[in-house]
């Protein structure tokens, strides 16, 4: 190398001011001014006005080829809607599979969905880790008359033709008083334990909660207080606590969220209280199995995700094979499930939320 | 002389650039859905982002630094589109200001490595974590879409006429630009030399610092213009976008030849690199292969190109050491 090829300072120099040029350049550009309300917008609202019509009496074709494409692998409770979904394409004689991200970010689910187009699948079914990162993509498939099937997560209803959705807000509030009411007798001081005070989902079940709670069969249960455990284990641990001393009548709580219903288990389990506070709420079978098995908790509540994934396989069955075209009303025939109706915006509830208990929970792993 | 014949032949740039031939032909012969222009168009606008900041990076890497914070002033800058444009600026002044973000984020970075003289393998760990928190601060854990249409295009759509996404093109051009700077300008040859041997560099008169900080601005502004052009072709904008994309970037440059102690290797090389570790991601997905399986050759398949260099290495030595003896014993 000789000395005459170092040049570097006036080198070092241009090269910057190509970096400057190139900055200088993307500024230029800012003339037209396009803003938010501009319109012409990507998220766009074309819908994609199934022009198809539906033919209830279609047989499900055979051989369909479907993939459910979950937020992420290898996460225990996907994989058990995911198999539920394949052993339902075995009854109808389809062809499903399991495909995705080791990793549950945004964009990650989209190169799956561009592989699976390749494929020529007749369906897709995804749990959409972003509504709209997705969106592109899927609406390429359908244009390729490929039907997408939402489903525990949906995505902008644009880019998907149903939405499987695993329990409706109401249902699921109303049911959990339901499910308290019957173990107290309809008697007594009950409170909520929920997550954060301003958790939209939590809320929304909470005043589904309060309206049922107006009607005249619950006329002498009184809800004395909401607690906020943040979905903080230790936090949720010690709002147990505090409740149950601040009303010593208590006479059941609902913990509508996975992380406080596991956390007031662990208190109640090792307390006077065992026994005779109840305690129900929305919980996963793991971290409740434990409780349920030393009597602590006898009910809770989550929707059953071997159902989930079985009515969306036969949701997109039927989409492929023509029955349905997801518009609002069109019946939905799933297998040992029955009927269900689809609902506005192309959504079907999955139904009430599944109750486990000491019958049933081992035969959950998630 | 035989061996060192075979030492020019078997450089691994050019083993990479067989496989990459190899992993198309095989593909194309597997799996009819692979060679054909829609799935080979998209596979190479899902490589855009990675293609487009390795080139900054193999310049980094040649002198001897590496940025593991690109992917984090992506997500820095996607989070910081999608702020802006839901605050109601122009998308014609928000990439400017973006752009100027990766500046600042690129000289942050330059100062720590230059002028305090700290590693910048430490340096950008720091600012990794550091962006991406702001990052979130910025933009929280919400996600912005519905960007204007034509600029999604340009992020999506193909040059008309060819089966070549915009954002590749740029890569093309980005590319062409950057094998001239390395491979004949004297700036490249200085970048060669600051990364084999750093104080003779200096007192051969190249100004190490200057160069080096100039690096990191520039790989700070094209991870910046990744974020943008991630953001609209996801048409999402979040804080968590692009989290892990510098693993794939300098992945993609060691499988390229480049030596991570500096002083070795060759664009071309990288860019064969990012095609094969892409196109076999999307062969290996395309047969249904798990995802697992997917990281475990990705990985064998760096560990290979690390490894491979050294033995050749080392069997040349041994065999000149052989000849040499053989020599002194006739």
């Amino acid at each position: 190398m000789s000395q005459r090829s170092f040049a570097p300072r006036r080198a070092a120099r241009s090269f910057a001011a190509i970096a400057t040029a190139g900055v200088l350049a993307l500024g230029l550009a800012a003339c037209g001014g396009t803003t938010k309300d501009s319109g012409s917008s990507s998220g766009g609202s074309a819908g994609t006005g199934s022009a198809a019509s539906a033919n209830p009496n279609a047989p499900i074709k055979e051989g369909l080829k479907l993939a459910f494409l979950p937020k992420q692998i290898n996460n225990p409770y996907s994989t058990i809607v995911n198999n539920s979904g394949i052993a339902a394409a075995k009854e109808y004689k389809g062809e499903a599979k399991e495909v995705g991200p080791s990793d549950a970010s945004a964009s990650s689910q989209v190169s799956y969905i561009n592989t699976l187009i390749q494929q020529r699948q007749d369906a897709i079914l995804i749990a959409a880790n972003d509504a709209n990162a997705v969106c592109g993509p899927l609406k390429q498939a359908m244009s390729r008359n490929i039907k997408i099937v939402a489903y525990d997560s949906d995505t902008n209803p644009d880019c998907r033709d149903i939405f499987i959705n695993q329990a409706s807000s109401e249902e699921v509030g109303r049911s959990q008083v339901k499910l308290l009411a019957e173990q107290i007798g309809h008697k007594g001081e009950i409170a909520v334990l929920s997550a954060t005070a301003n958790a939209t989902n939590q809320n929304t079940w909470i005043k589904y909660m309060q309206e049922e709670l107006k009607k005249p069969e619950y006329k002498d249960m009184k809800l004395v207080k909401i607690a906020y455990g943040d979905d903080d284990d230790q936090k949720s641990f010690q709002q147990t606590q505090g409740l149950l001393q601040a009303y010593p009548n208590l006479k059941g709580i609902i913990s509508p969220t996975t992380v406080g219903v596991a956390a007031a288990a662990r208190y109640i389990s090792g307390t006077k209280y065992k026994g005779k506070v109840v305690l129900t709420g929305l919980g996963t079978p793991n971290q409740m199995r434990k409780f349920i098995k030393d009597g602590t908790v006898a009910k809770f509540a989550l929707w059953n995700p071997k159902d989930l994934g079985y009515l969306a396989s036969y949701a997109a069955a039927a989409l492929a094979s023509g029955q349905i075209t997801g518009a609002q009303g069109e019946k939905l025939k799933a297998g040992r499930l029955g009927e269900r109706t689809i609902g506005a915006n192309g959504e079907i509830v999955l139904g009430p939320p599944f109750t486990f208990d000491k019958s049933n929970i081992d035969e959950f792993d998630f | 002389m035989k061996t060192s014949a075979l030492g020019q032949i078997v450089r691994w740039d050019v083993v990479v650039t067989i496989l990459l031939i190899a992993v198309f032909f095989g593909g194309a012969g597997l799996s009819p859905d692979f060679a054909n222009t829609d799935n080979l168009s998209f596979a190479l606008s899902d490589l855009g982002e990675i293609a487009l900041i390795a080139l900054p990076m193999t310049l980094l890497v040649v002198c001897g630094e590496v940025d593991l914070s690109v992917a984090s002033v992506l997500g820095l800058c996607s989070a910081l589109t999608g702020s802006l444009w839901d605050a109601g600026w122009t998308f014609e002044t928000i990439v400017p200001a973006v752009v100027l973000v990766g500046v600042l984020c690129g000289l942050l970075n330059g100062l720590l490595v230059t002028r305090l003289g700290l590693p910048s393998l430490a340096v950008t760990i720091g600012t990794l974590s550091l962006y991406r928190g702001l990052a979130y601060v910025v933009l929280g854990t919400e996600a912005i879409s519905e960007f204007p249409q034509q600029y999604a295009d340009l992020a999506v759509q193909t040059v008309p006429g060819t089966p070549i996404p915009y954002p590749v093109a740029l890569f093309v051009l980005l590319a062409v630009i950057t094998a001239l700077v390395l491979h004949s300008t004297g700036l490249g040859r200085s970048l060669f030399a600051i990364g084999s041997q750093e104080e003779a560099a200096f007192f051969a008169g190249v100004r190490v610092k200057r160069i080096k900080l100039v690096l990191f601005v520039v790989s700070g502004v094209v991870a910046a213009f990744a974020g943008v052009i991630y953001t609209l072709r996801y048409g999402s904008a979040r804080a968590d976008n692009g989290a892990g994309l510098e693993l794939a970037v300098i992945a993609a440059v060691l499988l390229g030849g480049v030596d991570f102690d500096g002083g070795k290797g060759t664009l071309g090389g990288v860019i064969a690199g990012v095609l094969l570790i892409g196109l076999l991601r999307n062969l290996l997905m395309l047969n249904d292969v798990a995802t697992e399986i997917q990281s475990i050759v990705t990985g064998l398949l760096l560990i290979v190109s690390v490894v491979t260099p050294r033995l050749i290495v080392s069997i040349r030595a041994a065999r000149s050491r052989r000849r040499s003896a053989a020599v002194a014993a006739s």
